[in-house]
């Protein structure tokens, strides 16, 4: 029987947490949704890996992460970002995105920062050994709880893996996905666009928005031209959706993500069509995004467009020559 | 009766015309359950909140217009009866190191110390709505004797289990976070539990009172 495979984490990255496709139903209670920021990687990630889509897998939120093989022999694949494999005596190999390899006991796996995304993923054939709550292995960082001990890693944190590597062949894909960062995202006016007049709606879509250093797993904090409420800033405290942009009385707007609080006081301008949500978790601190007004039929063929890219990319996946 | 609007492609605001208070919780809680209860397949999410309940759903599985009916339908049948509160008495220590805002709170409202705690706990709280963060129940109304705004500048942490007012709210806060309400007592019970199969003590529409120790 071979041995379940473990990591050593040499250097953590930035924000490097466990995160699954998120554990959903539980806004009742005050828990958001978490999970991965971009989930088309992870589930491309996963399919490549031939793990359940849902599976954990390590996202390394603008930097790139080392760990070191401690035991046991792990098939992994990095999304997002090239990675190298490097051997006791110190040789590299280099791994591209997207193609799966094994790392053996005592070796380091080396995953680069993402340049053009906020997130790379680290995936494990498998899955990993973090911690389930509420039927999820993400990581719910203000709350403390999920993944890797409820926080991101630090060095000398160890990560068991489920499954050791099977022999076999080494996969990629064909059709290479390209998950870069958005210009721009699509939104459906509301739930309190009303709260806005003409010209100030206007203002959103011609806009163009920075994305703040304020920005984190729990919003992505925007900087433009100040959208203006005619009817104030504050109502009752309401169940707000993921992608939801609310705006505040300094008439920045923030757009709701992962770990955001599952209620909130602000008016919603408009919300990030779920086609689209993963593309709002590519956004980089730095980057800017415009906002394109789409109604619900058009909504509805992107999520089909998105299903068919899926579909194209997962298809095309084959041996390693 | 209500309002059904769209939040992007998969979630629904149901806005009640009714005002926000004890009634609206329970008819809240109502439809909640009846909806939950007829189980329908590609809804997950649920949120109660102050006259609103936001309906998360899995577009793919279940169409908006088809979620937007089984909500009519459930404001339609469901009747108060369809949801039975539970009452909790938490036990506080007040003041103190337990509740250091409590001497501000009561210069600022003009009582003692002890009237300050008397009027907390003197009555039945309902569970409005949870959020903020996991288990975080917005419990109200307080006298408005004691509301105050909320603290200018929030603490980068509050400790676990601190009681707290502001408008005209209070709550239990399950874990530390930043808070800016004003901490005048704290307790041992656990709000909280991600063990728990239903992880949060409270629920909206249930009962709570603050029993000094």
């Amino acid at each position: 029987m071979s041995v379940t495979p473990t990591l050593e984490v040499v250097r953590p990255g930035i924000v490097t947490t466990a995160q699954d496709a998120g554990r959903p139903g539980y806004r009742a209670f005050g828990v958001p949704p978490s999970g991965a920021l971009d989930i088309d990687a992870l589930r491309l990630l996963n399919t490549l890996l031939d793990n359940d889509r849902h599976e954990a897998a390590l996202e390394c939120l603008y930097g790139g992460i080392v760990l070191r093989v401690k035991q046991g022999t792990a098939r992994c694949a990095a999304a997002c970002a090239d990675a190298r494999i490097r051997a006791v005596n110190g040789t590299e190999r280099q791994v591209p995105a997207w193609t799966t390899f094994l790392a053996r006991e005592a070796e380091m796996i080396i995953v680069d920062a993402p340049r053009n995304t906020a997130a790379a993923y680290l995936g494990f054939s498998g899955g990993m050994d973090a911690d389930l709550i509420m039927q999820s292995r993400s990581t719910n960082i203000p709350a403390g709880f999920g993944g890797c001990n409820g926080r991101s890693l630090k060095r000398g944190d160890t990560i068991a893996l489920r499954a050791a590597a099977e022999s076999g062949s080494e996969w990629h894909y064909r059709m290479t996905p390209t998950l870069d960062r958005p210009d721009s995202l699509r939104v459906m006016k509301g739930p309190q666009h009303d709260w806005f007049d003409d010209a100030m709606l206007q203002r959103l879509f011609d806009g163009d928005y920075a994305v703040t250093p304020a920005s984190n797993r729990a919003g992505i904090r925007l900087e433009g031209e100040p959208l203006v409420a005619t009817r104030g800033h504050d109502l009752l405290s309401e169940g707000v959706a993921s992608g939801s942009i609310q705006v505040p009385g300094s008439g920045q707007p923030i757009l709701l993500i992962g770990d955001h609080p599952t209620v909130g006081g602000y008016p919603k301008i408009a919300t990030v069509i779920s086609a689209d949500l993963a593309a709002a978790g590519r956004l980089r601190i730095g980057g800017r995004v415009r906002f394109t007004p789409v109604d619900e039929k058009e909504a509805a063929r992107a999520r089909h467009v998105r299903r068919e890219t899926f579909g194209h990319i997962a298809s095309s996946r084959a041996r390693v020559a | 009766m209500a309002r059904i609007l769209p939040c992007g492609d998969a979630a629904l605001l149901v806005c009640m015309d009714t005002e926000p208070g004890g009634a609206t919780t329970r008819r809240l809680a109502g439809i909640a359950a009846t909806l939950h209860d007829a189980s329908p397949q590609g809804i997950t999410d649920i949120v109660p909140a102050f006259n609103t309940l936001t309906v998360c759903f899995d577009p793919d599985c279940i169409a908006a217009a088809a979620v937007s009916h089984m909500i009519e339908a459930a404001i339609a049948t469901a009747g108060t009866a369809t949801f039975e509160p539970a009452l909790h008495d938490i036990p506080v220590r007040y003041g103190g190191e337990w509740g250091p805002d409590l001497r501000e709170v009561s210069e600022r409202t003009g009582l003692s110390e002890s009237g300050v705690i008397d009027l907390h706990a003197s009555r039945e709280y309902t569970v409005y709505l949870l959020g903020f963060s996991p288990g975080f129940a917005y419990l109200g109304d307080i006298k408005p004797e004691l509301q105050l705004p909320r603290k200018a500048t929030p603490r980068p942490l509050v400790p676990s289990g601190s009681v707290a007012i502001a408008t005209s709210y209070t709550a239990v806060y399950p874990q530390a976070t930043a808070g800016g309400w004003h901490l005048i007592g704290r307790t041992d019970v656990t709000l909280f539990d991600v063990n728990r199969e239903e992880p949060a003590l409270f629920r909206p529409g249930d009962r709570v009172r603050f029993v000094p120790l």
